[in-house]
């Protein structure tokens, strides 16, 4: 039986011999809707990422200030501290993001539901987005009290905003394929940063190099639009990729 | 009058672990409403069986048919059909049990009043809202049991329920999984006088290759025996 | 498909390009001005470095067959590129810091976006065999792995993209000539070296496919003369074993 015998969901039609025909299939929003309530209400309820990966990021500022030796920093320095803090922050989201089904069945229990299985790509991605945004809540504040320099006004906070949410979507993305390789794997923590930051490397390049003017002393100059274009880039082809072969990963 | 379709259909269903071949050319078939008795030691096939049954696993070869429908170009047809019950509770310790059959009951598109229904008839609608992990193993089996067939399926799949279960427990749940519902259901089973006394049909795994299989009523207990040694 | 047929007719004929486009590279092409005989390196550097993306590239399109169709076979396909590109990327990583020596004056520089890039790819691609070994069911393996396998194929240019984008101006390459093309007495040096690393990398793909091939039908002959029990089960491996016909 090769693997081009995956489903292909058509047009309900009746069973030959009369069985009964309507085959019921629940819609794509409904399931996301239902696998987010369950991740992000789980959170909630025993919240382990997002405080986590919070504390982390503050955790990590203070390093970088000892490790650095400097009590400001600005422009590439400033953007580099950030977007490492960041990045290794979201390094343990994503080791954790298929743990809690992985360990209580949660898998099998979406896999036997009438529904399509991309829904579970979404709802991950985008619980995954929403923790790594509510971290950046609390993280970026923390490095503009903790490390920055210079003091950035609204425009340039907003324009940093949105970079950081299109570099969001890419670590989503990313961290669902990753995240769902890894569960399947025995050094589950060791290899996530292994495959994930490599993969990473074109955003951190978009979001440092995006960063580095907002952040200057100087302020001036705002982002540069190729940034933002790349992080975009990024983004569609790799949620296209993962749209197409998040299947693999969870049917057996 | 033509012989109404089986509900199951198995024709040299085959499914390989690795090199070894956990399933090996089973070839059965289940009438609508009917109960099967799975039989064999541990390892023999039994769980991967109604896994591919739920249609969690590929057949590597063979053909299964489920109501009709092929798998597995044909399982997302008949997901909503089946209904599994495994070692597994498959619900969340950090919720409470309606909230994992809600939960549950979303991804089906079935309506809530089926989950107080459910919890009702099991006896866990006063604990309902307590989380999962304050739940006695009975309890977890009962609010499994309740996730199974929350979906009215028409084909049960049972890897040994009744196990966790005192006998009280055990009487609530029966109208759900047992002869009585009506529905086709997949049992296995480690007791051959139990067992049989249950099936309609027997299918007796060894090595993944079915070495008994026919009507219960032409099988004894003593060559269920036999498979175990 | 039969890969240890002319295999030695190939090996012969490798050894032969490669040594012809060293020696043109030693007494042929012409000795750079500023970086003097070290540059040559850079005979046996690009050319190492575009066979292994190609491999690379090639480890992938084979990955979306073996999903497509199942076939074990192409999972073996997809592992043997990506490992051999992998000892080959060793080697541009190597030649890479010995021209940068010898350009440079560094063993290593950011400067040079394309080397940059490779080392990422390298670094990404260096994760596949520790995450094949770690998973234990082989089909399992190697689903994950053709997975894998693409999701790095496709970060492969996007890559090469984001760091060119973060150069804002890129070090003067060798391939730049008043033209900009290779000059005359460095092409014949070049694509010669450019053919023999390929048909290295083609000689070293059918050895190794022979002998994993070979391996399984051995397996799988002495299954079924002696039954289960004559074949030791393999045990935990990252390579995949291909299926006993």
């Amino acid at each position: 039986m090769s693997a081009s015998a995956r489903e292909h969901p058509t047009t309900a039609e009746p069973a030959p011999g009369g069985a009964p025909p309507e085959p019921r299939l629940v819609p794509l929003r409904a399931a996301v809707r239902a696998l987010l309530r369950k991740e992000l209400g789980l959170e909630l309820r025993a919240p382990q990422a997002v405080p986590a990966m919070a504390l982390f990021s503050v955790t990590t500022l203070v390093v970088f200030h000892f490790a650095l030796q400097r009590g400001q920093v600005e422009g590439d320095l400033a953007a580099g501290v950030l977007w490492v803090t960041l990045l290794f922050a979201a390094m343990l989201g994503i080791s954790r993001l298929f743990v809690a089904d992985h360990e209580e069945g949660g898998l099998d229990g979406f896999l036997l539901a009438p529904t399509d299985r991309t829904a579970l790509l979404v709802a991950k991605a985008v619980g995954l987005f929403a923790f790594l945004a509510a971290v950046e809540v609390i993280a970026v504040p923390a490095f503009a009290l903790l490390l920055l320099g210079p003091a950035p006004g609204i425009g340039t906070y907003a324009q940093l905003v949105a970079l950081l949410l299109l570099a969001d979507a890419g670590i989503a993305v990313i961290g669902t394929l990753i995240g769902a390789i890894a569960v399947q794997t025995r050094a589950r923590d060791l290899i996530v940063p292994l495959m994930a930051l490599p993969l990473l490397i074109p955003v951190v390049i978009a979001g440092a190099k995006g960063t580095t003017p907002l952040l200057a002393e100087a302020s001036g100059s705002g982002l540069p639009l190729r940034w933002p274009l790349l992080l975009g880039l990024y983004d569609l082809i790799f949620g296209l990729l993962a749209y197409a072969l998040f299947d693999y990963l969870i049917e057996d | 009058m033509a012989a109404p379709p089986a509900a199951i259909e198995l024709d040299g269903l085959t499914r390989r672990y690795g090199e070894r071949v956990a399933l090996d050319a089973v070839t059965l078939a289940v009438p609508a409403g009917a109960t099967l008795v799975v039989f064999g030691p541990n390892g023999a096939g039994k769980s991967t069986l109604l896994r591919v049954l739920a249609t969690l696993l590929r057949p590597h070869a063979g053909a299964v048919r489920i109501l009709g429908r092929e798998l597995p170009a044909e399982g997302w047809a008949v997901r909503g059909r089946i209904g599994l019950l495994t070692h597994e509770p498959l619900v969340y310790r950090d919720l409470s049990g309606r909230e994992n059959l809600r939960f549950h009951a979303r991804l089906h598109g079935v309506g809530f009043g089926r989950v107080e229904a459910l919890l009702e008839q099991v006896g866990l609608h006063r604990r309902a809202d307590d989380r999962v992990h304050t739940y006695s193993r009975g309890m977890v089996q009962r609010l499994a049991v309740c996730r199974a067939v929350l979906h009215d399926p028409a084909v049960l799949l049972l890897d040994e329920p009744r196990a966790n279960l005192d006998p009280a427990a055990a009487d609530l749940v029966e109208p759900l999984i047992g002869a009585e519902s009506g529905r086709t259901r997949v049992v296995t089973s480690h007791d051959p006088a139990g067992g049989l006394a249950e099936a309609d049909l027997a299918l007796g795994l060894r090595g993944g290759r079915a070495a008994l299989v026919g009507p219960a009523a032409a099988i004894e207990p003593a060559q269920i025996g036999a498979l175990y040694r | 498909m039969l890969y240890g047929t002319r295999l030695r007719a190939l090996s012969i004929a490798t050894l032969v390009t490669m040594i012809a486009a060293l020696g043109l590279a030693f007494f042929y092409a012409p000795m750079d001005a500023d970086q003097g005989f070290m540059q040559k390196i850079f005979y046996v550097h690009v050319p190492m470095a575009m066979v292994a993306l190609c491999g690379f590239v090639f480890g992938g399109i084979m990955a979306i067959q073996h999903l497509r169709t199942g076939d074990a076979r192409y999972d073996m396909r997809s592992y043997v590129a990506i490992h051999l590109s992998l000892i080959l990327g060793v080697g541009v990583l190597l030649t890479g810091a010995i021209w940068a020596k010898a350009s440079w004056g560094h063993w290593w520089v950011w400067d040079e976006p394309t080397l940059v890039s490779f080392l990422i790819v390298f670094l990404l691609y260096a994760t596949y065999q520790p995450m094949r070994f770690s998973i234990e069911d082989r089909e399992k393996q190697s689903r994950y792995a053709s997975v894998f396998a693409i999701i790095a194929g496709a970060f492969v240019p996007l890559n090469f993209l984001a760091v060119r984008l973060a150069q804002a101006y890129t070090h003067p390459r060798v391939f730049a000539t008043a033209d900009g093309g290779l000059p005359a007495k460095m092409q014949l040096p070049f694509y010669l070296s450019l053919l023999g690393m390929a048909m290295l990398y083609v000689t070293l793909w059918r050895y190794e496919m022979a002998s994993k091939n070979t391996s399984a039908k051995l397996r799988s002959l002495r299954r079924k003369l002696g039954g289960d029990e004559a074949v030791a089960p393999v045990g935990r491996t990252a390579a995949p074993t291909l299926p006993s016909a």
